[in-house]
């Protein structure tokens, strides 16, 4: 007999059920109960841009109680600014299924082994109907060169690097929009990471 | 206060996923047009992956952990069965987990969320919100006090009943470490019968869901303590890591 392991394995994941929104973002729940709250704003130095978004399932019906989470660089590059914190969370809306994230743009940013991330954001996607949060990233189409030299962009099928590519939309007070539409199932499956 | 991770944790052990509940799980009605078709494409984890916020303790409030109090009226208190719930975040080498932000949601005891879309005739609790949230300690230990969430009906078929359970949502250092899951109860005979444990594929996998009584930790003529521990992926240290530039 050899010796023991004696890794722990992971929780197993579950659902995060039709009520998620009193959980993460209780304020767009409707109800007051923390006085800090978690939300869909990253302030800091930067392009301010807005990306919108739904998450769409195999019947084509928007997901009206999904929480979107999403996690980035910021303007330089870093992951590691002690000045600026890349992570929001989004409920989407009760009635149209959309969520909306106001950031800055992300900089490409060094990879640890070397190589060059393509300015991007990472999604995970939690609702009622996935059993485990999903991991996408969406990029952005004006940046082909360095989306060309993403270590995970360029490794993605080329029929299906646009599922990850935001579209530009307009320009409302000065703030570039984006919309981000992340499809469950379908000829347009968005592309989800085993990370 | 806005911080990031000053380090990463290192590289994650890949997630087994045949442990994880499969996305398409037709017993739950829910997952089948929510899950994708296409098999994930697996990746080596970037730095992206790898780094995650941080969260302060002097972000949360001091009642934010306690479900007994944080949405009470003055002088009221919720109907139920009052309880502690306590653990400690781990990660797969067995080391606590410091700093994990905690998020809980749960019906109150008659089984009814305080949401706009729960319309079971169980009557909202004036004194009881249903979400808690906290950040583990240096050891990686984090408590809560509420009441114990009642079971309660859903629409996955004719009289199809959840188990009494409460949501967790764990926040470890990396982004590819975030977890949510639900905790059961110990004994509940609602456990065998419900499509959204039976997502779950290993019997052993189940049970690492279910708290037991904690008769230690219960506070005599107060409170009952129910314990469960909660495993966030590990990670192996990036020293012997070729340097695989431009691949
Ligand atoms: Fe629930």
């Amino acid at each position: 007999m050899a010796q023991k392991l004696d890794y722990l394995k992971e929780t197993p994941s579950q659902t995060a059920g039709p009520y998620v929104h009193i959980g993460l973002v209780p304020r767009q729940a409707g109800f007051e109960i923390y006085d800090n709250n978690f939300g869909n704003v990253i302030p800091g130095k930067g392009e301010r841009i807005r990306i919108r978004g739904r998450v769409i399932d195999g019947t084509g019906a928007p997901l009206n109680d999904v929480l979107v989470e999403t996690w980035q660089a910021d303007a330089s590059g870093s992951f590691t600014n002690p000045e600026f914190r890349g992570w929001a969370r989004a409920g989407s809306d009760f009635e149209t299924g959309e969520w909306v994230i106001e950031t800055v743009r992300p900089g490409a940013a060094p990879n640890r082994d070397g190589a060059t991330l393509a300015p991007q954001i990472l999604f995970w996607i939690v609702a009622r109907g996935i059993n485990i949060g999903l991991n996408t990233r969406m990029y952005f189409p004006e940046d082909a060169a360095a989306n060309a030299a993403d270590p995970v962009f360029r490794k993605v099928p080329p029929h299906r690097r646009e599922t990850l590519l935001a579209q530009p939309g307009d320009r409302v007070d000065g703030v570039q929009e984006y919309r981000f539409d992340i499809h469950l199932q379908g000829a347009r499956e968005t592309v989800f990471f085993d990370v | 206060m806005l911080r990031n991770t000053s380090e990463s944790p290192g590289v994650l052990f890949p997630r087994d996923l045949d442990w994880h509940p499969p996305a398409y799980s037709p017993g739950y009605k829910s997952s089948v047009a929510r899950s994708p078709r296409l098999p994930l494409m697996s990746i080596q984890p970037t730095t992206a992956d790898l780094t995650g916020p941080r969260f302060g303790h002097s972000e949360l409030g001091p009642l934010d952990n306690d479900l007994l109090l944080n949405f009470c009226q003055p002088g009221g208190s919720p109907i139920g069965e009052r309880i502690i719930v306590h653990g400690r975040v781990l990660d797969e080498t067995g080391r606590g987990v410091a700093g994990v932000l905690v998020e809980m949601w749960q019906a109150n005891a008659g089984g009814r969320y305080r949401h706009r879309n729960d319309t079971y005739l169980a009557p909202i609790d004036p004194n009881f919100g249903g979400c808690g949230r906290t950040i583990t300690d240096d050891q990686g230990h984090y408590v809560f006090r509420t009441i114990r969430p009642g079971p309660y009906p859903w629409e996955n078929g004719p009289n199809a009943w959840r188990p009494s359970h409460i949501h967790f949502s764990l926040f470890g250092h990396a982004f590819a470490q975030r977890l949510i899951t639900q905790m059961y109860f110990e004994g509940d005979p609602l456990i065998p019968h419900c499509p959204i444990v039976a997502t779950i594929p290993d019997k052993a996998a189940v049970e690492r869901l279910i708290a037991p009584l904690d008769l230690n930790h219960s506070i005599p003529h107060d409170l009952l303590a129910y314990r469960f521990d909660i495993v966030l992926r590990g990670s192996r240290s990036t020293i012997f890591e070729n340097r695989l530039e431009g691949n």
